[in-house]
């Protein structure tokens, strides 16, 4: 440290990197989620090339031949050719592992940023309109979130879905997004409360600024710490209940997988191929581990008055 | 007190209505119809069918029809099990739901709370690393793996319970259930109970209790419990519709014959009537438990007035 010589001030987010850094739990929770995140990226062209097995490839009876013995177990059972084994159609299970993670982390994503988008537009317009106006909006929230939508959710997927796997995709982005907001909209609303007294709002608003444009443009980027913290938690959620979707024959479709449905699949065959569940079952849990981590460590980190566990 | 209840009842009519009106909505823009399949029927008995189910009349009589008979307590017949009534369906199939799921909240909270106060009154220490860290694993592990990893285990390695049945409730065969099931809900609550009453620990009239030479064992049982617990008491809400969806899974991994696994199917056979019983009876049963809830915030936390 040479702080005689240079004074410099930390930032907000410098402080929060240092305190992340000293983190050990936070830093593995990323690193992991890095390495599954470029895994699942880089991994299925790298399979495809190197062995042909895509996540919707079926061996034909040939390549059965060719590929099984002497690199492979003749039950299906991990081997060199195939780290996880296969399925019981013939299917690389790693393969099959790597594009379900794409499409469990996308799922993840997108929901969450459904989530962001209606999160922050209610909890801001809420906070920042006060009064009557703010009552109503977070009465609905309140009333919203007694509602069992997971049921409203299955009831949506099972009616609805079912056309084309694109479409179930777009279903589940939509409807995961859509009951995950309401945390989040809490969460700005209560940030815009306490930030729009504050003078700088104030000076927006005598410099004639418009109510939307100080909502979007002052207020809502100094909602971000406690925005970044619960969006980090809200990804892992998010990915768990596609999965028990997907586990239940409600959420990805075939020929898509994720790590839920490839689960489903799997559990058919636990007595005699246990690996067939273990090994996304065990991805999944290791990626929502390592997310919440980062989570839990980001909080910690951006927000260290509010050290809670909960 | 009463008129709080009363009041807090009231509100919860509208929003069965509200539930109700959402899935009954679904269902009827749904594209299809629980009796078309791949061939198309013949128009006289598609014609049969639709005057048998009222499917002929205008929308909103349906609906009324719908709410009227919700409110009678009457779902009717359904569709994929002939002869049997919804109510009959929801009588069999709620107590093994239920059962499991009172259980594995219980086990849920008594180990939850011990060891997030445990963890709580001995911060940083070993203890509270470990049972930290298997909270964290709790929270992130899919009942879907961990059920099958209790299968794999206690009953194809080890056999000491069936793997997949249902013996009625007091039998081995609940074990597992119950143990997948609670598994989150024990990580929650140990983390809630945990940051509740390390807030409270440190709380001016713990102070005071120990300055009047209370013992430490009194302090954190009578004292800090109480408020520090708060947490998870308001956690029990939200924790029951989640329940919910756990014990869909937990009962399709361990085929057991409870509401959540009829759910399922229901929605994918589009039995109608079964579904709205179903979603009608749940949405009663979590709302009357929230209530329940905040009826007994009051109680623990006397700075909470209706």
């Amino acid at each position: 440290m040479n702080e005689e010589t240079e004074v410099e001030g930390t930032s907000l987010w410098q402080n929060a990197w240092r305190r992340l850094r000293r983190n050990r739990l936070a830093m593995f929770g990323m690193i992991v989620t890095g390495l599954i995140v470029a895994v699942s990226l880089v991994g299925p062209p790298i399979i495809a090339t190197a062995t042909g097995y895509t996540y919707d490839y079926i061996p034909s009876r040939a390549d059965l031949i060719r590929s099984f013995p002497p690199l492979s177990a003749p039950d299906g059972s991990f081997s060199l050719s195939h780290p996880m084994g296969t399925d019981s159609s013939g299917r690389d299970i790693l393969a099959r592992v790597l594009l379900g993670g794409r499409i469990s982390l996308m799922v993840g994503i997108i929901s969450t940023l459904v989530s962001l988008i209606i999160g922050i537009a209610y909890g801001a317009t809420a906070g920042y309109m006060g009064g009557h106006v703010d009552d109503v909006m977070m009465r609905i929230v309140d009333i919203l979130y007694a509602i069992p939508y997971m049921m409203i959710v299955i009831v949506l997927l099972a009616f609805f879905g079912g056309q084309s796997p694109l479409r179930q995709l777009f279903l589940l982005f939509a409807a995961l997004g859509a009951v995950s907001w309401l945390t989040m909209a809490r969460i700005v609303r209560g940030q815009v409360l306490s930030l729009k007294n504050r003078e700088f709002v104030l000076a927006a608003r005598a410099g004639g600024v418009s109510t939307s444009k100080i909502i979007l443009r002052h207020l809502v980027p100094n909602t971000i710490g406690p925005v970044i913290v619960y969006a980090t938690l809200t990804v892992p959620s998010v990915m768990l209940q596609e999965a028990f979707l997907s586990f239940l024959g409600l959420g990805v479709q075939a020929p898509l997988a994720s790590w839920g449905s490839l689960a489903n699949e799997g559990i058919q065959n636990i007595a005699v191929f246990p690996w067939q569940l273990l090994f996304p079952g065990v991805t999944m849990a290791v990626t929502l581990v390592s997310l919440n981590f980062l989570g839990d460590g980001l909080r910690d980190a951006l927000d260290p008055q509010t050290r809670r566990t909960s | 007190m009463f008129r709080f209840i009363v009041r807090r009842l009231l509100v919860t009519i509208p929003m069965v209505l509200v539930v109700l009106t959402l899935t009954w909505s679904l269902i009827r823009l749904a594209p299809g119809n629980f009796y078309s399949g791949e061939r198309a029927l013949p128009a006289g008995i598609e014609r049969n069918i639709r005057e048998k189910y009222g499917l002929d009349r205008p929308w909103y009589v349906q609906y009324g029809k719908m709410i009227g008979n919700t409110a009678r307590g009457d779902f009717g017949t359904s569709l994929r099990y002939e002869g049997q009534t919804v109510n009959e369906i929801l009588g069999r199939t709620i107590p093994v739901s239920a059962a499991i799921g009172i259980m594995a909240y219980a086990l849920a909270l008594v180990v939850g709370v011990t060891a997030g106060t445990i963890a709580a009154v001995r911060q940083n220490s070993r203890f509270d690393y470990g049972s930290m860290t298997f909270a964290m694993l709790g929270i992130s592990m899919p009942n879907f793996v961990l059920g099958p990893l209790l299968v794999l285990l206690f009953s194809l390695t080890l056999y000491w319970f069936p793997p997949a049945r249902w013996d009625g409730v007091p039998s081995r065969s609940m074990v597992l259930p119950v143990l997948t099931l609670s598994a989150i809900y024990m990580a929650y609550i140990a983390r809630l109970a945990r940051a509740g009453m390390l807030e409270v620990l440190r709380s001016d009239y713990i102070r005071t209790a120990r300055a009047k030479g209370l013992d430490e064992r009194h302090i954190v049982i009578r004292h800090a419990m109480r408020g520090g617990l708060l947490p998870v008491l308001s956690f029990s809400g939200p924790a029951l519709a989640i329940l919910v969806t756990g014990t869909v899974v937990v009962e399709r991994i361990f085929a057991l014959p409870g509401v959540g696994n009829y759910f399922i199917n229901a929605n994918l056979n589009r039995d109608e009537p079964l579904v709205l019983g179903i979603v009608a009876f749940i949405s009663v049963v979590i709302l009357c438990f929230n209530l329940l809830v905040d009826v007994a915030y009051g109680f623990i936390d006397p700075r909470v007035r209706y």
